[in-house]
């Protein structure tokens, strides 16, 4: 079924060579350079997390631009915007904003982020919370959030990078079928375990390059192609409006509804306040040489959201172009993640299919790497090192995350094996809204210790309980499912204890956002209980002026000291 | 502490510059722009003003990096502490 859609519309039937041949070229030479990486720029030993992990924290403004854009850019999302775009227009658009608002949101936050974890040591967020709350346990519910809401994020990387090959015609059923993604992952995985964060660093300029060529290509050669912007907007809404069968209401719009608005609002901005959250684009600022390096970076990475709004744009035109999503077999319900795959195998000539392809797929490894090692550092700092093996060296801690590293990349691959792709969609949704509620404890920390340790870990545990009882209770009508439909809330479904407050509205709301507010006034009511009973707020590790510091101070912590 | 702060930078840093970090937020009022009209390149108002948004944000994130330079971290002094690098810090 997924095949014959695909292969119906190929150019040829069969293995798509042209576009199979570029796609392992290209690979083999991203798989060479993460080899190599392990020699680049390195230190003695890679046996310290500093190294392994953070690649010597001696990142530059270019290294990190690439390495960051790669990180928070990925493949999933390059698939999953105009997807989004093409099944509900303006909304999907909301990527912009998100990466707009983003930078000067966490400009400072990441600053003083950055320059405690410096003179401390800090490899994770995590860390920081133990350090600045001496509180295992909130560590430990920092770390298990950020691991769970990374592990789906991983297996969505393969997902895309799946999709790709399907696309190119390898396309066997059954464990044979998974085959060349085991094969590309296993690869990853030798070469992250060997290199650390070097390997995607390096890879990353590989991946960026590449897909900034294929967008730009993308945006002025289809348009052209289809008849401009101007008839493809017409022809979307044209389209959106028509009522879908299943439902019954017009589909989306080419502009916000009164309805959708503050969906659009809250979404954007829960994601922005989320992005850095997430222990993967965290490693990405660890990893960087000094705060120059940071503030320049907040500069230069809304490049990226220019891409990612013209890629966002790309959902109209497979609207316009009459992409028909290729059909799930496990589910029965079109994949709307294939559109921008089918597009590229349709509108181009296989030669730059085969890159664009490529690019999809090696930028589905970049990210995948830095998850992983950023999930690897959680569980090594925060949970081996915290319970387990208390006397760890610095070399064992190396050696361990290498180790967690390889068991996170299987994780994820048999989530995709053995698990429908549809449960890493939901639970990636659900990672969203619970990342977000380590805010508090990681972000508002940076700032101030008012916040009662006992106050932040019952806002976590009400903020995490109600965002995926929210979740759960979203239905999906266009593809019949019951539960985690999506991530849109009609304020008349908003229920505290049975009481509705905004009975009779329609208007949506991402309960992401909702479920953070409900953290910080359960936080906010509990540190007041806390402080008022005087209850023990645990010891601060960290100093005032660890905030500021930067990277030629002169008594700076050494790279790789022990911890 | 008192010792160790001496001639560094503790506590929060507070410059009137930061507040132009809070231009961008205003792109999240979208009954501004939720219009289709006056189009550029075929693009309705909603996209292309939302484009013009990311220019405006790398401005303001610009200004306040050039504006607080410098400002908080000491840099090329010599260094009063001492020569005693206080490296590892063994806890």
């Amino acid at each position: 079924m997924t095949t014959s859609t695909v292969l119906a519309q190929a150019p040829g039937s069969g293995l798509q060579w042209t576009e199979l041949s570029i796609f392992i070229v290209l690979f083999l030479l991203v798989s060479v350079m993460g080899f190599v990486a392990s020699r680049w720029k390195a230190a003695e030993s890679l046996d310290h997390l500093d190294e392994w992990g953070l690649g010597g924290r001696k990142f530059g403004a270019w290294i990190t631009w690439f390495l960051v854009g790669g990180d928070l850019y990925t493949a999933y999302t390059f698939v999953a915007v105009p997807a989004l775009v093409f099944g509900a227009g303006a909304l999907g658009f909301y990527a912009l904003p998100y990466t707009v608002v983003l930078y000067p949101i966490v400009f400072l936050p990441a600053l003083r982020m950055w320059s405690v974890s410096r003179s401390r040591g800090y490899v994770t967020p995590a860390d920081f919370v133990r350090g600045r709350y001496g509180s295992p346990t909130l560590a430990l519910l920092i770390a298990i959030t950020g691991i769970v809401a990374t592990m789906p994020y991983i297996a969505l990387q393969l997902v895309g990078l799946e999709a790709v090959l399907r696309t190119m015609g390898l396309n066997g059923s059954g464990i044979a079928g998974h085959l060349p993604l085991l094969i590309a992952f296993l690869v990853l995985a030798l070469y992250t375990y060997q290199s650390g964060l070097r390997a995607p660093a390096l890879i990353a300029f590989v991946k960026d390059g590449l897909i900034y060529v294929v967008i730009l290509v993308a945006v002025f050669y289809l348009p052209s192609k289809l008849g401009g912007w101007s008839h493809i907007f017409d022809v979307s809404q044209e389209k959106l409006q028509t009522p879908d069968p299943k439902t019954g209401n017009p589909s989306g719009s080419i502009l916000l509804t009164a309805n959708n608005q503050l969906q659009y609002i809250t979404l954007a901005l829960g994601s922005a306040l989320a992005l850095f959250l997430y222990p993967h684009s965290l490693t990405g600022v660890l990893a960087s040489r000094g705060r120059k390096v940071i503030k320049r970076n907040m500069i230069a990475l809304p490049a990226y959201s220019f891409l990612l709004g013209l890629l966002a744009l790309l959902g109209y035109v497979a609207l316009t172009a009459g992409v028909k999503p290729i059909t799930n077999a496990a589910t029965g319900n079109a994949d709307s993640n294939t559109v921008v795959p089918v597009l590229f195998d349709t509108q181009f000539p296989s030669w730059f299919a085969g890159i664009a392809f490529a690019a999809i797929g090696i930028g589905a490894l970049v990210p995948a790497a830095i998850m992983s090692i950023a999930a690897a550092n959680l569980w090594t700092r925060n949970i081996y090192k915290e319970y387990l093996k208390k006397d760890a060296t610095p070399g064992q801690e190396a050696k361990q995350a290498k180790l967690a590293s390889l068991v996170v990349k299987f994780g994820a691959v048999a989530f995709i094996l053995f698990i429908d792709p549809q449960f890493s969609i939901d639970l990636q949704l659900i990672g969203g809204v619970l990342i977000l509620q380590t805010l508090p404890a990681v972000a508002i920390a940076l700032y101030t210790r008012w916040f009662h340790r006992w106050g932040l870990i019952a806002g976590w545990v009400v903020g995490m309980a109600w965002g995926v009882i929210m979740l759960y209770g979203i239905p999906n009508p266009k593809t019949g499912k019951a539960h985690f439909g999506g991530s849109a809330l009609a304020l008349e479904k908003l229920s505290i204890f049975g009481w509705h407050p905004f009975s009779g509205s329609a208007i949506q709301i991402y309960p992401g956002f909702v479920a953070l507010v409900a953290n910080l006034v359960v936080a906010v009511v509990v540190t007041v209980i806390a402080r008022s009973l005087k209850i023990f707020n645990g010891t601060d590790d960290t100093e005032g002026t660890d905030y500021h510091a930067d990277e030629h101070d002169k008594d700076l912590r050494a790279i790789g000291a022990p911890h | 502490m008192s010792g160790k702060a001496a001639g560094k930078v503790t506590g929060l840093q507070i410059s009137p510059w930061n507040l132009v970090l809070l231009v961008p937020l205003l792109m999240l009022v979208t009954p501004w722009f939720n219009v289709d009209k006056p189009r550029f390149l075929g693009m309705p108002f909603f996209y292309w003003f939302q484009f013009v948004w990311v220019i405006v944000g790398v401005i303001s994130v610009a200004i306040v990096y050039v504006m607080t330079k410098g400002k908080p971290v000491v840099k090329g002094k010599p260094d009063r502490l001492g020569d005693e690098l206080d490296e590892g810090e063994v806890r």
